[in-house]
């Protein structure tokens, strides 16, 4: 047995931004004020109160001018999995009498899916778009899937775990038609785009959005904090009660730091986006050329990388055939590398990656599989500093496998078991 | 289900280490480790294949297996699967072999819950990773039993029980799934299986995957 040495300088890697990111110096200091000085109730009457919720407000008009609307638009929330939440469950039950259809796609995000599910229990119908390979799902498939009864559709702007940027606009624009073709208001479009924010244009005007999911904490901003972009003639109703705050669809005294906090990280990501994408889509092919050329058998799953539209930058999602994804993961985590794996081992269920499976990956391949996504403070060198550890860690953990998978999945044996 | 010392359930994130010290050791450390490529060289006189990389844990199992006193001897393996997975085999291989050798008679007494108790606990939700070791070494035994002629001892009925409040075994759900049950709901219309013991669903499910493949093949 011989693993590769352990490093004498012991670096931590962490290639997880999309599960979440670091907050940025210069947003922790905007946010600073308003934890201990400037803390008052925003809905106070007096003058700290007043003064709090100019912040707050300012904040709203920020962001509004980065989706290119109206801040009454804007309702902050609790994160992004509330405002996946708030967006299908206060849609549906402000307008289930209208019917009671949803279309989603079956890559979502759990915060998307769980409801879904639940609401399946309770009298809808709910159509899972099947993506391609790469994760897309097309205008047509949606228009298919259509119905007299639908109220809601929901399509992820990128994916979480593959990368696949999906084609918003011109789904946007087939749901225009059908509402007018049907004269009809329904189904409104719903996208989360916790991880497209940092990344690409967030104009809900050109993307033909209604409501809108985005969070801080994959763009830099602190945890706890999101907001959900609705649309002025959608109503919903709310699902949170109580003191009547974001004009009565989401109660609570809002976080002002972490709103603060969220303003300044949206703007610094989108203000920046042309240069860094550019810088991490350089870093994440210089990975995958790499890990191509030093380990056999890698597989990328996910877009191709290099159509730069239609994959996140900083997306790298592999396969590595003959090893399980949490083994190697634990292993690398020694080393001071992190990221994380659609292996059965970390799902609360024993299926590996929802994703990856909707994709048409074998299972073998899913339990398999690493994801890697670079972040603002990924340099080449951790990348150089991976390859130095990765190679020797999975060459040592294939020996130890009794598994000896084909690249094309389709010269594989069936698998044996115990009789 | 035993959760003894040490091991806590990670955290979804999987950012920190839950696991006892000893099943860490025995990760990072796997002892009696068969490398690919190798196997001709042990010369073993049984071996056992469970699993499948689709179901995410295969294990190989190699004994060497004294015929006079069917004392294990020595002991080899290799496995694809998660910490857990890796860790119990490991362990495995060390008390089959440990203070001259089990007989073969005393290893087949051996349970999961054996293993996960030497190894300090294991997170419930592991538990399953390490139950792949026992049907293994039935599997060699029994390859040893065929090359030693000794028909009438080989056990082909794992009969691994399920689900102990209503005595489920595998068997049961194979056969749900040759009825035609193709997910835990349909086998559990016909078996009520894992309803009082909801510890048992995730076995159930690889099951219900693993019999749906064998059967009627891949998605």
């Amino acid at each position: 047995m011989s693993f590769p040495k352990k490093p004498e300088n012991k670096r931590t890697v962490y290639f997880d931004h999309a599960a979440t990111t670091y907050v940025d110096d210069v947003v922790l200091e905007e946010m600073q004020p308003y934890f201990s000085d400037i803390y008052a109730n925003p809905s106070g009457l007096y003058a700290i109160g007043r003064e709090v919720n100019g912040a707050l407000e300012d904040a709203r008009r920020r962001i509004a001018q980065i989706l290119h609307t109206l801040p009454d638009t804007i309702f902050f929330t609790g994160g992004g999995t509330e405002s996946d939440n708030m967006a299908i469950l206060g849609v549906v039950r402000k307008h289930e009498k209208n019917g009671k259809h949803i279309i989603t796609t079956k890559i979502e995000h759990h915060a998307v899916l769980y409801p879904c599910e639940y609401l399946e229990k309770h009298g809808f119908e709910v159509t899972y778009l099947t993506p391609d390979e790469q994760g897309f799902v097309t205008p047509k498939q949606v228009k298919e899937a259509l119905r007299a009864d639908t109220i809601l559709v929901s399509v992820m702007y990128a994916n979480n775990e593959i990368g696949t940027v999906e084609p918003l606009a011109d789904i946007g624009r087939e749901l225009l038609k059908w509402r007018k073709e049907n004269n009809t208001k329904y189904p409104y479009f719903h996208t989360d785009a916790c991880q497209a924010a940092g990344a690409f244009d967030l104009d809900v005007e050109k993307l033909h959005v209604d409501l809108m999911t985005i969070n801080a904490s994959k763009l830099y901003g602190p945890k706890g904090v999101g907001i959900l972009y609705k649309h002025r003639n959608v109503s919903i109703e709310p699902i949170i009660f109580g003191g009547g705050q974001e004009r009565g669809l989401r109660s609570g005294t809002e976080n002002v730091p972490g709103i603060v906090g969220f303003a300044k990280a949206l703007e610094m990501a989108q203000e920046n986006n042309e240069v860094e994408n550019k810088r991490l889509t350089e870093l994440r092919n210089y990975f995958w050329e790499r890990l191509d050329k030093e380990i056999p058998k890698m597989r990328l799953n996910g877009p191709a990388l290099d159509k730069e539209d239609l994959r996140l930058p900083n997306n790298l999602n592999v396969s590595v055939l003959d090893i399980e994804g949490e083994a190697l993961l634990l292993y690398l985590d020694e080393y001071g590398i992190v990221c994380s794996t659609g292996s059965a081992c970390t799902s609360e269920s024993l299926d590996p990656s929802h994703v990856l499976l909707a994709c048409g990956l074998p299972y073998e391949y899913a339990h398999g599989s690493l994801r890697f996504t670079l972040g603002k403070r990924t340099t080449k060198e951790d990348i150089d500093y991976s390859m130095k550890y990765l190679p020797g860690i999975v060459d040592i953990l294939r020996k130890i496998s009794p598994v000896n998978l084909q690249e094309d999945a389709k010269k594989n044996t069936h698998p044996q078991y115990l009789q | 289900m035993t959760n003894t010392t040490g091991a806590k359930i990670r955290d979804k994130q999987g950012n920190t280490w839950l696991y006892s010290d000893t099943v860490k050791d025995h990760f990072f450390n796997p002892r009696n480790i068969l490398f690919a490529g190798e196997e001709d060289k042990y010369d073993a006189d049984a071996m056992g294949r469970v699993g499948s990389p689709a179901c995410g844990d295969e294990m190989v199992l190699w004994l060497k297996i004294d015929p006079k006193t069917e004392k294990i001897a020595d002991c080899k393996w290799q496995t694809f699967g998660c910490g857990s997975a890796i860790a119990s085999t490991s362990m495995l291989s060390v008390m089959l072999s440990e203070n001259g050798g089990m007989t073969i008679e005393d290893a087949l007494k051996l349970k999961p819950q054996d293993i996960m108790e030497r190894l300090g606990g294991l997170p419930n939700r592991k538990i399953h990773c390490s139950v792949l070791g026992d049907k293994a070494l039935q599997a060699a035994v029994n390859d040893w039993y065929r090359k030693t002629g000794q028909h009438d001892k080989i056990i082909t009925k794992g009969a691994k029980i399920i689900d102990d409040k209503l005595n489920i075994t595998d068997h049961d759900i194979e056969e749900a799934v040759l009825e035609g049950a193709k997910t835990l709901e349909d086998v559990q219309k016909k078996l009520k299986v894992g309803v009082a013991t909801p510890e048992a669903i995730p076995e159930i499910e690889q099951l219900i995957r693993f019999y749906s493949e064998k059967y009627y093949g891949a998605e």
